[in-house]
């Protein structure tokens, strides 16, 4: 569930120990006041390293919920945004359900700040890339071809980084670049079942073969 | 063994029987026999003849004399059953269960509840039982201790009214209903028992439980392995207390509720089950995945029920019952997909709840009260799960979780209720270029787009295999600065109504062949087509059978 580890380099290295213990502590432990220094430091690791845990934040989640007293805000900030880093898996939502309204209140005006400033980027890394491939994901369900300029607002990236964005995903993700004399570029997005609903497979009508057994009989 | 409980040193609360003059040692004869009779039973290993007096017996005994009090202290019946401790440990379950459903408990009370469920697990997890009882009983083990674990932390949350006596003993007893304490005894039971690789190895053949509705029949116990299987449910019931959805989830995974199992085999089980999975969903913005297992379940339950009539769990049945019709109309409001809902629920649906789901699709404020309204009524009860601060001034904090959970839940719908007037446009349009539909809208193009993304994205939520299904009854696709409106119609199930018709027009017909052969047995076949001939003689019958037969055919052709 939500994305594991992102397309950043570090991944090749091995696990580290340390995300090995916590992860076995999460699977076989979960409800031990004890752990709880080791999920925080696990929290400021999978930032460091571009790593994510859903199950591991969820646990230290739920402690902070059993003992309140020594919840500490900045994980929960750093929890909330490897969650949204995992757009459009729900972990943000999944997060909230289990944060208290007091603690979230406090970051109303954090939020507003994120919105405004690129000094989050700084803190986690990958954060930016991680929006950039949600948002190519929401074109990919909307879209069959995007205007340039549209694809450039949503992904934040102009110019000549537009244009080397352009050719990643061209090399890789299969788009194709159709030139329009009156508006520019236009991005022909790969076909899916959301931007080509006749791709769409029908659910609707299959006749389970038991129900057929019953009438071989009569057609027979 | 637990020490006896303390109530009759209790001061006199209203609903506790010591006021009433309630004698804990006075033992009636049924009780007399009834222990008996169940400790031999329980020793005989004879399963049938526990759950008989287990959901029988003891319901009648305490209708006749135990309405509003306790039953008999469990020191005043030891002596009957050779002070057996096991014996008294399940004794005591039952005792309390019953306290807690026609009495309201005490503070002291609840602890030693607390105590003796301690005490029984402890048993069990030392692996030195060898009963076997029924699947009835093990689920109302696990049942009420998520229950009564539950109904502390609702109490324990209202502290305004709490006098000094409870708060020192609430300070002192502070393990009683912890919430790592009721959580590591639950997954103690799943761990200990095996439950999870026995339920994988039964799907290679390697072993047999499911078969056997989890007893054991060489001559071992069923209550771990049993109470193991259950406590899987039990941990998806607290998780879902907790607000946290996606484990509860996980710890339900090893149960497969596309088939039959151990879980169906208690209707309470099946039920709870179903209704803490459909909720998890519900909140996970997974609404087709819910909507298709509360219409399960809400058919099985309208097909089921007539025969729980008499059962001590019939209540319950009908609460979730109506719980679940209500989350069902929420689900359906957001996610219109009528066909997944089979005939006979949606009339159930439509009688109890047409008129608000036609004003829920409104998306305005009467709308979104009446989420709010359904929500409340449905939802589980929501904990605190830590103990409060017995410092600051003392208030009360039960709402608290509940109201985490609506807000968050009405804020979903509030995102649905704004990108409902895209959808009012779209309905209306099979393609339209951006640039209009910005200004019907009022809203300049970037805007525009960006509200088109949006319900894309609000409407496409991620299943728990992490594919992308879309909730959109209304769906597009762009093309440059061309929308393309798709709307998925809902699909009439052709294949299943024309097998129905095959085979009754198939038994029509072989109804006419016997009416033609076998003149005596006309007036069966007439009565059997619910035709009621007042008319004596023979010519007349013959007729009016095959007329029957003819409107039946007709029948057939003219729904097709």
């Amino acid at each position: 569930m939500g994305r594991e580890i992102s397309n950043a380099p570090t991944n090749q290295k091995q696990q580290s120990s340390m995300a090995y213990t916590v992860e076995q502590l999460v699977a076989v432990n979960p409800y031990n006041p004890d752990i709880l220094p080791d999920l925080e430091n696990y929290v400021n690791e999978q930032v460091s390293s571009q790593t994510y845990s859903l199950n591991a934040n969820l646990c230290l989640l739920r402690l902070y919920q059993f003992e309140p007293e020594r919840m500490s805000t900045q994980i929960v900030a750093r929890i909330l945004i490897k969650a949204l880093m995992a757009t459009p898996a729900p972990d943000f939502s999944l997060c909230l359900f289990l944060i208290p309204e007091r603690v979230t209140s406090r970051f109303r005006q954090f939020w507003d700040e994120v919105a405004k400033s690129r000094h989050i980027l700084e803190v986690v890394p990958g954060f930016e890339q991680a929006i950039q491939e949600y948002a190519v994901h929401v074109l990919s369900l909307t879209y069959q071809k995007v205007p340039r300029s549209v694809l450039a607002e949503a992904v934040n990236i102009e110019g000549p980084s537009l244009d080397k964005f352009l050719d990643h995903h061209i090399a890789n993700s299969g788009w194709v670049i159709e030139k329009n004399e009156n508006k520019g570029q236009l991005i022909i997005l790969p076909r899916n079942e959301f931007n080509h609903p006749e791709l769409k497979k029908s659910t609707a009508d299959g006749v389970p073969l038991d129900k057929i057994a019953r009438i071989i009989p009569i057609l027979g | 063994m637990a020490v006896a409980t303390s109530y009759d040193h209790e001061q006199p609360i209203p609903g506790d029987s010591a006021a009433a003059g309630y004698d804990p040692n006075y033992v009636p004869d049924s009780v007399k026999s009834f222990v008996v009779h169940m400790y031999r039973h329980i020793r005989e290993k004879n399963v049938y003849e526990i759950h008989q007096m287990y959901e029988t017996s003891f319901q009648s005994i305490s209708d006749r004399f135990f309405k509003d009090a306790p039953w008999p202290s469990v020191d005043s019946v030891a002596p009957y059953v050779d002070n057996d401790h096991v014996f008294c440990l399940l004794y005591r379950e039952m005792w309390f269960r019953h306290l807690y459903a026609r009495l309201s408990p005490t503070l002291k009370q609840r602890i030693d509840s607390w105590d003796n469920y301690c005490n029984l697990f402890q048993v069990v997890l030392h692996g030195v039982v060898n009963m076997q009882l029924p699947n009835q009983w093990l689920w109302d083990m696990v049942d009420e201790f998520v229950y009564q674990f539950q109904s502390f932390c609702q109490y324990r949350a209202k502290m305004k009214n709490k006098t000094e006596q409870e708060i020192a003993l609430l300070r002192q007893f502070d393990q009683a209903w912890n919430v790592y304490g009721v959580l590591n005894f639950l997954q103690a039971l799943v761990e200990k028992s095996t439950i999870i690789q026995i339920l994988e190895q039964e799907k290679e053949g390697l072993e047999q439980f499911t078969a056997t509705d989890g007893y054991d029949y060489s001559g071992g116990s069923n209550v771990l392995k049993v109470l193991g299987y259950f406590s899987m449910i039990g941990l998806l019931r607290v998780h879902c207390l907790l607000g946290d959805y996606h484990t509860g989830l996980k710890c339900l995974l090893p149960i497969d509720i596309s088939q039959q199992g151990v879980y169906t085999s208690v209707i309470g089980s099946h039920i709870t089950t179903i209704y803490h999975y459909g909720f998890a969903n519900l909140m996970l913005r997974r609404y087709s995945e819910a909507i298709r297992e509360f219409n399960k379940i809400l058919l099985y339950i309208f097909k089921t029920k007539q025969f729980h009539q008499k059962s001590p769990q019939y209540e319950q049945i009908l609460k979730k019952n109506e719980q679940m019709y209500a989350l069902l109309a929420i689900s359906l409001s957001l996610c219109p997909q009528v066909q997944l809902v089979e005939e006979t629920v949606n009339l159930q649906l439509r009688e109890k709840y047409g008129e608000k789901m036609m004003r829920m699709q409104r998306y305005d404020e009467e709308a979104f009260a009446l989420y709010d309204e359904l929500f409340s009524y449905a939802c589980p009860k929501f904990i605190t799960p830590s103990a409060p601060s017995y410092e600051e001034p003392l208030v009360n904090y039960n709402q608290d979780a509940y109201r985490l959970q609506l807000k968050l839940f009405l804020y979903e719908v509030k995102q649905q209720q704004l990108l409902s007037g895209v959808r009012t446009f779209l309905k209306v349009y099979s393609t339209i270029s951006i640039g209009k539909l910005s200004t019907y809208m009022e809203v300049d193009e970037p805007t525009l787009r960006t509200i088109l993304m949006t319900y894309k994205h609000k409407t496409h939520a991620v299943d728990s295999d992490g594919k992308i299904t879309s909730n959109a009854d209304i769906d597009f696709y762009i093309d440059d600065d061309m929308i393309h409106v798709v709307e998925s119609k809902p699909a009439k199930r052709y294949g299943d109504y024309f097998m129905r018709q095959i085979v009754k027009l198939e038994g029509i017909m072989t109804d006419i062949d016997r009416i033609k052969l076998e003149d005596d047995s006309r007036v069966e076949i007439l009565i059997s087509h619910g035709i009621r001939s007042k008319r004596e003689g023979g010519e007349n019958h013959r007729g009016a059978g095959i007329q029957a037969g003819m409107s039946g055919i007709q029948d057939c052709q003219g729904r097709g």
